[in-house]
């Protein structure tokens, strides 16, 4: 441990883990409140509580979701340095839907699903249903393969370091915090899998045809990420929130730049369809979001409380 | 009673990183405040390097630590996002420092130019680090993700070493 060299760490090891705080850790969570200064800073002028609680949420679990889809990864990557980038691709957006979860604990969207006394994050990461997430279905949808990980990677970094480029000037400080941290890291995420596209699809016969496999499985789900919701629609106009619709262009060029110097087409694939107008944003998920919830959350329902 | 043996800046200002030990945590630029107050509670500011930093929270052990060991009765540590953090922060001495033990130190890269869509450059940069074991300056990017979330791994051509980068953000 790097903080062995106090003298009384060294006589019992265990000693040292139970005494670093004054409180036991949760065993499925941090253990501890983030303490973030701009959590609790209070909703613009005009702005509707529930609204901006309801988008954080949602721009938190598109990072949560696609995190705990990428840790999938974690021990039969490629290769080791595959594994890595992707853990830490995983790691960066796990950051990303912390705070944003904090802050929408902080305007009230844990208090549904409280039963114990954990952190909000920890509230809406392990005790909510599915119904209750908020993410678009692409960061739910299955990854596949190596090649279709890397156009999921491509598309969602693309749109979302867009999104967050233009959310540096929200309104709400929290967002605009989030959103300046957040455009570092999704430029080097679309950086690595824009690299990649271009080596497997301009690659081999074999990498070429399972890269572009790949972005055609993964092109049903694009259409939704531009498709505004109302509280979207109702954030915007206060100066909180980007029109998704606004975002098209962008993702559109990045594809552009990148799929003909990669050999690939782009793909006419229709889009997953609504539910009555209603998808992920509403809390109507693919059959995907499930199995990766029961991974995610059956250990802590299990052992709600936990502490080591 | 406030039985402070050291200056609260200086105790949290000698916590080291516990991913980059050779740093302490005023090298690594991510103390944004120490105030202490007439109870003796402190309160400390971080901000982390990334968003998921996972060494945040043995920072905040560490800082909790080494102020109770200084004297002071209540410690607080919270963190910032704003403004984040850049390696632009990282101190002239913690660069001294990196390059000792075998990392290379980033480059400045200044503030980003606001507004527009962020470029996407297909070719990797050709950044010219230099290896920190031979000084050469013929070295190549071989992951953009190292052990840390603040590094990068190289290697060499010249002296065939691999080596860590503290990359620019």
């Amino acid at each position: 441990m790097h903080s062995s060299h106090h003298d009384h760490d060294d006589e019992n090891v265990y000693d040292a883990l139970s005494t670093a705080d004054d409180d036991g850790r949760w065993a499925f969570g941090t253990g501890f409140d983030a303490g973030t200064a701009e959590i609790t800073a209070p909703v613009p002028d005009g702005v509707d509580r529930d609204d901006l609680a309801a988008y954080c949420l949602m721009l938190a679990d598109d990072a949560l979701i696609a995190a705990q889809r990428l840790s999938g990864w974690t021990a039969k990557a490629p290769e080791l340095e595959e594994e890595v980038a992707l853990a830490n691709i995983a790691l960066d957006l796990l950051g990303q839907a912390r705070v944003l979860l904090s802050r929408a604990g902080h305007l009230g969207a844990a208090e549904p699903y409280r039963a114990g006394p954990q952190d909000d994050e920890d509230v809406l990461t392990y005790f909510r249903d599915d119904r209750g997430f908020r993410n678009v279905t692409l960061v739910e949808s299955e990854l596949g393969d190596f090649g279709r990980t890397i156009a999921w990677i491509l598309v969602l970094s693309s749109w979302r370091l867009a999104l967050m480029q233009r959310l540096t000037a929200s309104s709400d400080p929290v967002l605009a915090a989030v959103a300046a941290k957040a455009v570092k890291e999704l430029t080097y995420h679309r950086d690595y899998a824009a690299q990649w596209v271009l080596r497997l699809g301009d690659g081999t016969a074999l990498s070429h045809a399972r890269m572009q496999a790949g972005l055609d499985a993964v092109w049903p789900f694009v259409e939704e990420l531009f498709l505004p919701h109302a509280v979207e629609r109702r954030l915007v106009d206060a100066g909180v929130a980007v029109d998704p619709e606004q975002l098209r262009a962008e993702v559109d060029a990045v594809l552009e730049q990148v799929l003909p110097v990669a050999t690939l087409t782009r793909p006419e694939k229709p889009a997953v369809g609504l539910v009555g107008g209603r998808g992920g944003r509403d809390g109507v998920h693919t059959e995907a979001l499930g199995g990766l919830l029961a991974l995610m959350q059956s250990l802590a329902r299990a052992h709600p409380g936990a502490t080591w | 009673m406030v039985t402070a043996l050291v200056d609260a800046r200086t105790a949290a200002e000698q916590v080291v990183d516990p991913e980059m030990p050779m740093l302490t945590l005023a090298d690594l630029g991510v103390l944004r405040g120490v105030e202490t107050g007439d109870d003796g509670t402190v309160v400390v500011t971080l901000t982390p390097t990334y968003s998921g930093c996972p060494a945040l929270d043995e920072m905040r052990h560490d800082l909790r630590r080494a102020l109770t060991e200084a004297g002071y009765a209540k410690v607080v540590v919270r963190t910032t996002f704003s403004p984040p953090w850049s390696t632009d922060w990282i101190s002239d001495e913690g660069r001294h420092k990196l390059a000792a033990a075998g990392v290379a130190p980033p480059d400045r890269i200044g503030p980003r130019a606001a507004g527009g869509p962020v470029p996407l450059t297909l070719v990797a940069p050709s950044r010219t680090v230099a290896c920190p074991q031979c000084g050469a300056r013929d070295t190549d990017e071989t992951s953009r993700f190292g052990p840390t979330a603040c590094t990068a791994l190289r290697r060499c051509r010249s002296c065939g070493e691999p080596f860590e980068h503290v990359k620019e953000i």
